[in-house]
């Protein structure tokens, strides 16, 4: 017993390997730390860039972990936008009551819908996700009195951070509220993909049938898994209201669940940091094109994701990681 | 009573139209599975192009529909060699992101060219105004409509039951191995198929012109009814289309009628619904793809 002690077998050294934090992780995340001197004068739009950042990592989990393919996700992060601003509107203020109301009530919706995606193709999945995102549209569309329609809903404010730090117009206590909230939410996603549970859903997207012969219960995952992303998806929404101060109906539409797929797509799936360089990216591209024409914008996302789907399968980091495998590959013929 | 009855017409009319557009995509969604949620996109170059022929080349409606129908067939067989045939084998996701890339750039593309307003369309006098059925004033062009309609299912139900390509479709839809391995070339039944349905599609964004409206946003707003329609009927099933966009044409028509302040509710429910009932669509095969 003790020989085979002294020796860690081996799928738990390769977990352990797979958890320890890589040198270019801490980089990222001490550079989001910086931007905070680096760029005081535009933190508010730096903050809508984390929180998209956050939306994509939940789509992530169940698209590109789990492989379902959604076009309804911002269903969720409608309802935490909505149940945060509504609660802040009646008077309750407290920002992490805000966060956990969402979570919980985009998790409940998310596992309640979670039993409509156990059956049929995966056409029939993409049409139940894609009509339950626009049947939300309607109900918050057509109920005016709570929700204030297409107007948005105003009258939303925010009370204080701990009691001390109040959201001022600058943003700067918002960009590190946004900042903790997301490490937070990013260090235990990250945990849970990495763990066995993680692997056993990359196996579940690999290959159904082999996935349950090996003994993984997958419509309980599935049930699992869809609850989580929707919770992260509702806080995520919760941030937005209580940094912007304001709930607009297009939390809900069918263009923020395309965007977002786009902005996966392009930073790469099933790589953590795929959704927060994808929002990146996108946000940033889009701001400066749609400036100049909004048209221009939507043309140039198409070509750029016809491109993409024919010749970039892996997005931003899947291309990085070619160059970076090309490269260490060249190196080590180098040196044999 | 008379109102049932009229808004049951006019619900047929609506899905009549339904129908003409979606079953390209549902012969082409069960031949490949390819998930094409462009489709409405062909529909939509049907409207303009019809729109265009008839202000600026002074053609007439009516010989202006066959030239839409030929002209968006050839475009589309453009698109499937370039675009999409190399996708035919990737999963659903990248056919998804290929189709709404195509669908933004047409969206901009139309904005770009017509404008974001609606594009009028005068149809020949002899098709306005309506005609009296036993008591129901029923709207000459919606008559006319539901004639086409029915001479083109008439026709595609022949056309694949009772002709060698119709079963050579049939065929590659049933098994695709097995029928490349009888010597028929999968490939280019799918490439006509696709073509046809494109076409189709064309035809019935020209005719719908009046009915839809016609505007760049086309594609994304009636997304979600033409992929329902292929959805609830079973992709593959050319009568299973035609029950289910007559069936959702009733029940817009009738919601809209009777409950507007519900908005697109009910039909967004209805699809929900319908889809957790028949997973597999109302006339669909359960071992379709």
């Amino acid at each position: 017993m003790s020989e085979t002690s002294a020796v860690a077998p081996r799928h738990l050294t390769f977990l352990r390997r797979l958890e320890s934090w890589k040198p270019a992780e801490i980089a990222f995340w001490l550079a989001l730390v910086g931007v905070y001197f680096a760029f005081p004068t535009s933190l508010v739009f730096a903050s809508q860039i984390l929180i998209t950042g956050i939306f994509a990592m939940s789509l992530d989990i169940i698209l590109g972990y789990a492989g379902i393919v959604t076009l309804g996700h911002a269903a969720f992060f409608g309802i935490g936008a909505y149940t945060a601003g509504l609660l802040a509107a009646h008077g309750w203020s407290d920002p992490f009551l805000g966060l956990l109301a969402a979570g919980v009530a985009a998790g409940i919706a998310g596992y309640l819908s979670s039993f409509l995606l156990s059956r049929g193709s995966d056409l029939t999945r993409l049409m139940i996700t894609l009509g339950i995102g626009l049947l939300l549209f309607e109900v918050a569309n057509s109920a005016t009195d709570i929700t204030g329609g297409v107007d948005g809903l105003q009258g939303v404010v925010i009370g204080k951070l701990f009691g001390i730090f109040s959201f001022g117009l600058y943003g700067r206590t918002a960009y590190l509220y946004v900042l903790g909230v997301a490490f937070l939410l990013f260090a235990f996603t990250r945990s849970m993909m990495l763990s066995p549970y993680g692997l056993a859903l990359r196996s579940m997207r690999e290959n159904k049938t082999r996935a349950l012969a090996i003994g993984i219960p997958i419509t309980r995952c599935l049930t699992d898994i869809y609850t989580i992303a929707a919770v992260i998806a509702g806080v995520a929404g919760a941030l937005l209201t209580q940094t912007t101060q304001f709930v607009g109906i297009d939390v809900l539409s069918f263009q923020r669940s395309a965007d977002l797929l786009v902005m996966l797509i392009i930073g790469g799936t099933a790589t953590m940091y795929g959704g927060f360089i994808g929002a990146a990216a996108f946000l940033l591209v889009q701001n400066s094109l749609s400036d100049v024409n909004p048209q221009y914008w939507q043309f140039f996302l198409g070509i750029l994701l016809i491109i993409m789907t024919l010749y970039l399968r892996g997005g931003i980091l899947g291309g990085l990681g070619k160059l970076t495998g090309l490269f260490r590959s060249r190196r080590n013929k180098e040196r044999p | 009573m008379l109102s049932i009855l009229g808004v049951i017409f006019d619900g047929l009319a609506y899905g009549s139209l339904l129908f003409v557009i979606s079953v390209g995509l549902s012969i082409t969604l069960g031949l490949m599975g390819f998930n094409n949620l462009a489709h409405g996109v062909f529909a939509m170059a049907g409207g303009y192009l019809l729109v265009t022929l008839m202000s600026k080349a002074g053609i007439g409606f009516l010989p202006a529909l066959p030239l839409v129908f030929v002209a968006v067939a050839l475009g589309s067989l453009v698109l499937e060699r370039t675009l999409y045939r190399p996708l035919y084998k990737s999963t659903p996701l990248i056919q998804v992101l290929l189709s709404v890339g195509i669908i933004f750039i047409a969206t901009a593309g139309a904005n770009f060219m017509f404008g974001s307003g609606q594009q009028p369309v005068t149809i020949p006098e002899w098709l306005t105004g309506q005609v009296s059925l036993m008591g129901l004033d029923l709207s000459r062009y919606r008559l006319f409509l539901m004639l086409v309609v029915a001479g083109i299912t008439l026709g595609l139900i022949f056309g694949l039951e009772r002709t060698r390509f119709g079963a050579k479709i049939r065929a590659s839809v049933d098994n695709q191995r097995m029928a490349e391995s009888m010597g028929i070339r999968v490939e280019r039944v799918f490439q006509l198929t696709f073509a046809l349905g494109s076409g189709l599609a064309g035809l019935g964004g020209a005719l719908g012109v009046d009915v839809l409206g016609l505007d760049p946003n086309f594609a994304v707003k009636y997304l979600v009814y033409f992929l329902l329609v292929v959805v609830v009927g079973g992709p593959g099933s050319v009568l299973g289309t035609l029950l289910a966009a007559l069936l959702l044409g009733v029940a817009d028509v009738a919601g809209k009628y009777y409950v507007p302040q519900m908005g697109a509710f009910i039909i967004y429910a209805a699809m929900i619904i319908l889809l957790l009932l028949f997973p597999h669509g109302l006339l669909g095969r359960r071992n379709a793809k």
